[in-house]
């Protein structure tokens, strides 16, 4: 069996100064955009991501998926050839919606561009007009305009949860509930959101909610479209709510966010609130959810939080100095930040792959005790992580699997979070959010520390 | 002596009851009359003897979900990226780039200090000022730094969708970069959208590695009695490296494989080779043939995928240089190699033999990997390739009267003449003809079909509907596929290999892989975890593959 990890050798030669590239990405720190947007539509009930371009893009796209999820991940395309390069895909999409339609009897279909019909720019909502005109028993069709030439799979997802809002709800009467709009987190994130939620007693719409969906069980009978999503009736009245919680920074200020769509038509709530990875940040989303459903705080998740608190007492001096490089999506890199300015170990770069709005404004206002001295960078790759990585002598880094290199490179260890993970079993139930999340991650942490200390000890010692 | 007569494959006659027209006519059923009749055209019963005509290489119904890739994943992913030590770089958004990083486990090693570029993925990540603007300069000043940064003795350009339609003109853009650095530097007009699938990117990919890499360094190879290349190997698990201690063991060089582990100087000398041997014909034939008309190097096919096959491969290959001691060797290594190999064999065969296994990947796979399943007693009851042409499945005998259609044309056929000076027969035409006379083929492929059970269910580019009537109704125990199918398979309860990736396993090539391949269907089947599936309070059913082990027993 050969063993991949081997075959890595020292990497290419270093390269003397890398600041002035500019015209190159290498090795990317982000993917693109319409791989958000499909995700967000598998969390949808019933829906199937389309994509209006070359087959290419959805089956890298599925690939890529799956191989975080490990799961199957069907996404359709209109399958441009030359002609309809030159031309224009409308009959392509015609067919290609007809044959979903009778296949799947999808409940939605999210159809979302790529970069080659967005170059041709063709006018999507006139194509989607004529499709409705022609195809009978047509579903209801929500567009996102995802061109990857603007912006990352951070803004596809954003902009994807933003369409469905924006394209489906209508008016409703109040019911009380609460809508969640999570942003790209894992499984078990949303597992954990929703129960946290319901251990309030509330009522919560969540969009997307691909915890089923993308993490499902064997299934008894054939399933063309995996059962589990938010249903699109919920999505309808997500304007009779009493609020909205969008989680994540970078939403705070946009004012085109879904939740900012909310209230501007519908007057619902919008609550901006930090990705709540780490202690305070789970405070105020556990006191958002307290105040919202005038209920106390169930003693249980107390205890919850006092573990947490306990076992950092027990580790601090295992992590406490140590020094990490922290990289991903924006949102869950000022979370995973805070976590570890909390915990002791100080965050000494911290990237965004894509480009954010103000990143290092957001994260500082974040993480107001972030030192002075760490570096903050937006919209870097790989190459300029492993630059700046190779002055600041970090202990661990955090993020997605992308950065094996680099940890090997520094013989560091790697903490796997976000996304892609794919050189680990369970990279889609990585449970980051919530007191329980940072236990988790708290553990993860200090043991991976714990077990490096064990194999460099020259004498063998069993307690530590 | 070698011959290359076949030989009898046996019959399927039904299945769980069902025969294989029923079962067709099931696939079938329900489909508009359009789409039926097009695939009609694509699910056959096989008859080995005259191989019926498959509507293979047809453009994938929109809307449907298929397994195949594009253009450029045919072209940069799988034929060029291999070379590990050109510096590739993708000329487009970043997402093209990004998906083809390392996701084919094309392996490479490099000596200490020695380039090795395959853990980088360079793009241009075009923003919208280049979509609209151009994004000429940008790749030109990519280019530039890549050859700052790294030096490496050639860079090579990959075109994505958007890059075809704003017109950039990337052979230009690299021709000056080529008179300005003074390396190797050329680009692939390999846009997703040119073809019906990746097999139009191995084509472009065939060119331009012709035009710009092949017989590039006459400075002569290390000298060696028999020296032969490799083509349509990619590495995948380390499946090449297999194959090349296998021949070396036999007294065979092997100066490049085309493309796995491969270096940019092996690749532009390997015109000195005595002979090229074909493992994936879809992918690389046209290199067979532009090599064969230019230099006079004779191709034939060989799969080093199953022991009985690579015995066999090993001894055609000797045959063609007609050496009494090249002969006595590969006895002898067959012999040491078998013996090594048949107890595991053995051991396995007796656990799964007679169960069933169906095939539906690549554009030679499907293929190949039916010979190490039969190694272990298992017969294939269904096959298909995802990207595969009519000459894969029927045999290359069917070249003339392929219908040359819109979508090929786009695709240049490159007009190649005999070198006037470096064209060298490396057989006498009495030495050729004494073995065809003996039943020896050269540049021929019989293709899947020949090799299949009468009436097996050959389905070209398969969907997901067909897959699970297959799997519901044929009960296979075990399917083959790739990394998009593997959990929709694995949810009914099947379990499935992926014969890209391997599953991050292997390499299955030769002898030795052969060994990793048996115990690895081995572990998959005699998993526990099948029978688990439902739950004991569940009572009312079975999952699939416990079902179909209860019906056998
Ligand atoms: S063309 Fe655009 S959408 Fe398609 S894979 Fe490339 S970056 Fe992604
Ligand atoms: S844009 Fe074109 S080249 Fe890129 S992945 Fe999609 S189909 Fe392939």
């Amino acid at each position: 069996m050969i063993d991949e990890a081997d075959l890595l050798g020292d990497g290419p030669p270093a390269s003397p100064d890398l600041s002035h590239c500019t015209a190159a990405t290498r090795n990317a720190c982000k993917l693109c955009t319409p791989l958000g947007a499909c995700l967000v539509f598998r969390g949808v009930r019933g829906a199937l991501p389309f994509l209006h371009g070359s087959q290419g893009c959805s089956t890298y796209i599925r690939r890529y998926l799956i191989s975080h999820f490990r799961e199957p991940m069907d996404i359709a395309a209109s399958n441009f050839s030359e002609d309809t390069a030159v031309f224009g895909g409308e009959k392509n999409l015609l067919a290609g919606m007809a044959n979903v339609t009778r296949q799947y009897q999808p409940e939605m279909i999210g159809l979302a561009t790529t970069c080659l019909s967005e170059t041709i720019g063709e006018d999507m909502p006139a194509l989607v007009q004529k499709c409705q005109q022609n195809i009978a028993d047509l579903p209801p069709v929500v567009h996102v305009s995802t061109a990857s030439y603007r912006g990352s799979h951070m803004d596809g997802f954003h902009d994807a949860v933003t369409a469905l809002v924006s394209q489906l709800v209508t008016d409703a009467l109040p019911h009380g509930a609460v809508n969640l709009l999570p942003g790209m987190v894992s499984t078990a994130d949303l597992r954990h959101l929703r129960e946290l939620a319901e251990r309030f007693g509330l009522n919560v719409t969540m969009l997307p909610d691909y915890s089923d969906t993308l993490d499902g069980s064997t299934w008894a009978d054939y399933e063309a479209l995996p059962s589990g999503g938010t249903p699109v009736a919920a999505i309808r009245t997500m304007s009779g709510a009493q609020a909205t919680l969008e989680l994540g920074d970078s939403l705070r200020g946009n004012t085109k966010s879904a939740a900012s769509l909310l209230e501007t038509r519908f007057g619902v709530e919008k609550i901006s609130l930090t990705l709540p990875v780490g202690i305070q940040a789970t405070d105020e989303f556990i006191a958002e959810l307290s105040r919202l459903s005038g209920r106390d705080i169930p003693a249980d998740i107390t205890a919850e939080r006092g573990r947490l608190i306990d076992s950092m007492v027990d580790a601090h001096k295992i992590v406490f100095g140590k020094r990490a490089v922290v990289f991903g999506e924006a949102d869950l890199v000022i979370g995973l930040t805070a976590f570890l300015c909390e915990i002791g170990v100080q965050p000494v770069l911290c990237v965004c792959g894509g480009k954010t709005n103000h990143f290092d404004v957001l994260l500082r206002s974040a993480v107001p005790e972030l030192p002075g001295d760490t570096l903050i960078r937006n919209g870097a790759d790989f190459a300029d992580i492993t630059h700046e990585a190779r002055q600041l002598t970090p202990d661990l880094l955090i993020g997605n699997s992308k950065g094996y290199g680099l940890a090997r490179e520094l013989d560091i260890p790697l903490i796997r979070t976000g996304f892609p993970i794919h050189d680990r079993i369970g990279g889609q139930r990585v449970l980051h959010l919530g007191y329980r999340g940072a236990q988790a991650l708290f553990d993860d942490l200090a043991n991976t520390l714990l077990a490096r200390k064990q194999q460099t000890s020259t004498i063998g010692y069993s307690y530590l | 002596m070698y011959s290359d007569t076949p030989t009898d494959v046996g019959e399927i006659d039904s299945i769980e009851g069902v025969s294989p027209e029923e079962l067709r006519e099931k696939m079938l059923d329900g489909l508009p009359s359009k789409t039926m009749r097009k695939r009609a055209k694509q699910i056959l019963t096989n008859d080995p003897d005259t191989p019926p005509e498959i509507a293979a290489n047809s453009r994938t119904v929109p809307g449907i979900m298929t397994q195949r890739g594009c253009t450029y994943a045919g072209c940069r992913g799988v034929v060029i990226g291999p070379i590990h030590d050109i510096l590739h770089i993708t000329h487009g958004p970043v997402g093209c780039g990004y998906y083809s990083w390392q996701t084919r486990r094309n392996l490479a090693k490099s000596p200490e200090g020695a380039a090795n570029f395959l853990q980088y993925c360079m793009t241009t990540d075009m923003q919208e000022d280049h979509i609209v603007f151009g994004g000429e300069k940008r790749l030109a000043e990519a280019i530039r730094e890549a050859y700052a940064l790294f030096k490496p003795k050639a860079i090579s350009v990959y075109s994505t969708c958007p890059v075809g339609l704003i017109g950039d003109d990337i052979h230009s853009v690299c021709r000056q970069a080529k008179e300005e650095l003074g390396i190797n530097v050329f680009g692939f007009s390999c846009e997703g959208y040119k073809g019906v699938s990746q097999s139009a990117g191995h084509h472009i990919a065939n060119n331009g590695v012709f035009k710009h890499m092949i017989g590039l360094d006459d400075h002569p190879v290390e000298a060696a009695p028999f020296k032969i290349n490799v083509l349509g190997e990619y590495n995948i698990g380390g499946d090449a490296w297999e194959i090349d201690t296998l021949l070396r063991k036999c007294g065979i060089s092997v100066l490049a494989t085309l493309s796995g582990g491969v270096t940019y100087d092996e690749i532009t000398s390997c015109h000195q080779a005595d002979l090229n041997v074909v493992m994936c014909h879809r992918s690389i034939n046209y290199m067979a043939e532009m090599m064969e008309t230019k230099f006079g190097i004779p191709w034939f096919k060989v799969n080093f995928i199953g022991a009985e096959s690579t015995a066999k491969s090993l001894r055609k290959i000797a045959q063609f240089f007609d050496n009494k001691e090249l002969k006595d060797r590969v006895e002898e290594v067959i012999a040491a190699e078998m013996a090594a190999l048949r107890p595991v064999q053995t051991e396995i065969k007796a656990r799964h033999k007679g169960k069933r296994a169906a095939l539906f990947v690549g554009g030679s796979r499907a293929h190949h990997y039916q010979d190490l399943f039969a190694d272990i007693g298992m017969e294939t009851i269904s096959a298909g390739y995802e990207f595969a042409h009519r000459d894969d499945y029927e045999g290359r005998h069917v070249l003339p009267s392929i219908k040359v259609d819109a979508d090929s044309r786009n695709i240049e056929e490159l007009h190649v003449d005999a070198d006037p000076e470096r064209f060298r027969p490396r057989l006498s035409p009495e030495a050729k003809a004494k073995l065809v006379a003996n039943g020896f083929t050269f540049s021929d492929y019989r293709g899947m079909m020949s090799e299949m059970k009468k009436r097996a269910l050959v389905i070209d580019d398969i969907s997901h509907y067909e897959l699970e009537k297959l799997i519901e109704t044929w009960k296979p125990d075990i399917i083959g596929s790739g990394i998009k199918d593997k959990y929709i398979v694995e949810k009914m309860g099947v379990p499935c290999k992926q014969l890209h990736s391997y599953d991050y396993g292997g390499p299955y090539a030769a002898f030795t892989g052969a060994i990793n391949f048996y115990r690895e269907v081995d572990r998959m089947l005699s998993s526990k975890v099948w029978s688990y599936v439902v739950p004991p309070w569940v009572k009312a059913r079975k999952p699939l593959a416990v079902a179909a082990a209860e019906d056998a027993a």
